[in-house]
């Protein structure tokens, strides 16, 4: 839930400036309690999906399997291709494992907090937007913990396993700072993430049939990342770095844990860019969602 | 509350105007652009614990007036108060302080149990607890939604999903309802129930409503007040007894005679519109009795049936626009 807390905060953060008698409807203290309000909200509606989710057990612990069984799948089709070759642009099987782990948890993670962002576009089309902004609490909370679906830990599980995995097999010459910067990578990986389907959800209020554009953005780049950069182009491998700075994910850091060279020759610094990086992404992508809803709030459509 | 609010300006409109960019596809990239005054200049006040009835054909600015006054849509100029408060500056405080019901858009969380809506509520709008359960239980037993409760929200008639619906927008005690078209594609029944609920609710508790309906019936047991609005603007204000007078409104006695006969020489103001067959049409004003008119008919011609249909609600404002180009 960190980095829901975060878009939310960078939202609150630029919602203070425009409209600060908004700070009024929650006494406990100005922009604050924006973020407040919406971590509390978070926490009542994905608590009533737990909630609803729980009295079905069984189902519960079925769908979770499934979500752990297909995503599992995915790696099983790198280590099949790993069966006829040794090296993958010079990475070996454990070493690609690593970048599917922390690329599978950070996703995993997101996608489990703010998944939910993506049926914007339908609300917005059929027009139930508007039931969640008649209700006292901020709307990207609500959007975001709407049918908050627990059986996604089954994902996040999944790529925790593979990271095990990779962490068993790697000879990693490990130093403080490198255990260090691993719960920081994921950490900021899932923040990256999260802004990433923030910023597609406040296009969809432009664009309502969009959710596929995000696809390609969230599944898309996640899929992106379970390879070296090594096997993409030059030109690919800017974009992600400098433009959707997913690179922050996995490949840099895991330059740096695993002793390689950087992409596009970066400075050895930039493995610990990460937080910076995602908290910009989550600012940028606040900006957005807010620029999204005031569109919406002047056109209703 | 609020200092500042006075009751007879409770919600106030002055000038609201709303203007939307219609962009239409004309070509592969081509789009032409036209502007669309939704509300054009709407000036109103509604006293608090009034129950106003807002109406309108399709179209006419109904649900943007509603928009504007919960807070979603923001108005392109003039200004606009509920209960002091400027709604789409601090949409999410005036949120606590208002009800609102859409027709066809439940607000209910829709695959799980009705409950799970309430409870939600109950801590989203930090309800303090006996409040909470002394509004649901009287909702529960006047709505009869006793047995509804746990069962999923989608499973539920549209009757049944708008009763709900009304009980959620209540239960946090809001001083302003909003209701858009409550009792559309309701039974009989369920129409009595809704309507039954909705005067209680104003003469009790003082709970002011805006009512938008396409239902006079709604407006008669309702309203004392009914404003009407078509192409943005408001073309009447006032009680609906003058809104038959001002839209010349007529109802219509239709009547089935043992065989063909000429058309009915039927009593003035009233006049044969229509013949087919042994049946005929005769219009009448709304504000005439039927029951002269049937009579001196019955007396006269040999009937076999009668039914009177209300004047519709588009007829009368459609005969009062046409009205006001003219003078």
């Amino acid at each position: 839930m960190a980095e829901g807390g975060a878009g939310t905060g960078a939202r609150a953060a630029g919602e203070r400036g425009a409209a600060a008698p908004a700070g009024e409807a929650f006494p406990a203290g100005g922009g604050d309690g924006r973020v407040r309000a919406g971590l509390r909200t978070y926490g009542l509606i994905a608590g009533m999906w737990i909630r609803s989710t729980m009295a079905y057990r069984a189902s519960f612990v079925m769908t979770v399997g499934a979500s752990f069984a297909v995503t599992g799948l995915d790696f099983v089709a790198i280590w099949l291709m790993f069966s006829r070759v040794d090296a993958l642009g010079g990475w070996s099987l454990p070493e690609i494992a690593f970048l599917y782990g922390l690329c599978g948890v950070s996703f995993g993670l997101a996608d489990l907090a703010i998944g939910s962002m993506e049926r914007l576009g339908r609300r917005v089309r059929d027009g139930t937007l508007d039931t969640l902004l008649v209700r006292p609490a901020p709307v990207l909370a609500q959007l975001a913990a709407d049918r908050f679906a627990l059986r996604r830990v089954g994902r996040v599980a999944q790529g925790g396993l593979v990271l095990g995995y990779a962490l068993a097999a790697l000879d990693v010459g490990w130093t403080p700072l490198k255990v260090l910067l691993m719960p920081v990578t994921v950490v900021s990986g899932a923040a990256i993430f999260a802004a990433v389907f923030v910023a597609g959800a406040a296009f969809q209020f432009v664009a309502q049939d969009a959710s596929e554009v995000q696809n390609a953005f969230t599944y898309g780049g996640a899929t992106l990342l379970q390879y070296p950069p090594v096997v993409f182009g030059q030109e690919m491998v800017r974009g992600v770095t400098f433009v959707l700075p997913l690179a922050f994910v996995n490949w840099v850091p895991a330059s740096y844990v695993l002793d390689r060279p950087y992409p596009l020759d970066l400075p050895g610094w930039t493995a610990f860019a990460a937080p910076p990086v995602a908290a910009g992404c989550c600012a940028l992508a606040g900006l957005a969602w807010r620029a999204g809803l005031r569109s919406y709030r002047s056109t209703g459509s | 509350m609020d200092s500042g609010v006075d009751d007879e300006g409770f919600i106030r409109l002055d000038g609201v105007e709303k203007v939307f960019d219609v962009r239409k596809r004309t070509g592969f990239l081509r789009r032409e652009r036209r502007e669309v005054r939704a509300v054009d200049g709407l000036s109103f006040t509604v006293a608090r614990g009034e129950m106003v009835g807002y109406i309108g054909p399709n179209g006419a600015g109904k649900s943007t007036t509603v928009k504007m006054l919960t807070g979603i849509l923001t108005p392109s100029g003039g200004t606009l108060r509920v209960a002091g408060i400027d709604p789409a500056r601090e949409r999410t405080r005036l949120a606590r302080r208002i009800g609102v019901v859409f027709g066809q858009r439940t607000t209910l969380w829709w695959d799980l149990p009705l409950i799970d809506s309430y409870r939600l509520a109950h801590r989203m709008y930090r309800i303090p607890d006996a409040r909470y359960r002394e509004n649901l239980d009287r909702c529960v037993a006047l709505l009869d939604l006793g047995a509804l409760l746990d069962v999923p929200v989608r499973q539920l008639s549209l009757g049944q999903r708008m009763r709900g619906d009304i009980a959620a927008a209540l239960l946090h005690d809001p001083e302003v309802l909003y209701l858009d078209e409550p009792t559309i594609g309701l039974d009989v029944v369920s129409k009595a129930r809704v309507r039954g609920f909705l005067r209680d609710l104003n003469a009790e508790r003082g709970t002011t409503v805006l009512l938008t309906t396409h239902d006079l019936t709604d407006i008669e047991q309702l309203c004392s007040r009914v404003m009407v609005i078509d192409h943005g603007r408001l073309m009447y204000d006032g009680p609906l007894a003058g809104l038959h007078e001002a839209g010349e409104s007529e109802r219509t006695l239709v009547v089935d005679l043992e065989r063909e006969l000429p058309p009915i020489d039927a009593p003035a103001p009233a006049r044969v519109v229509r013949v087919e067959g042994p049946r005929q049409w005769l219009a009448f004003p709304a504000s005439a009795s039927a029951a002269d008119l049937v009579a001196r008919v019955a007396a006269a011609y040999p009937l076999v049936d009668l039914s009177v249909r209300e004047p519709d609600i588009e007829a009368v404002i459609g005969r009062m626009y046409a009205e006001r180009a003219g003078a």
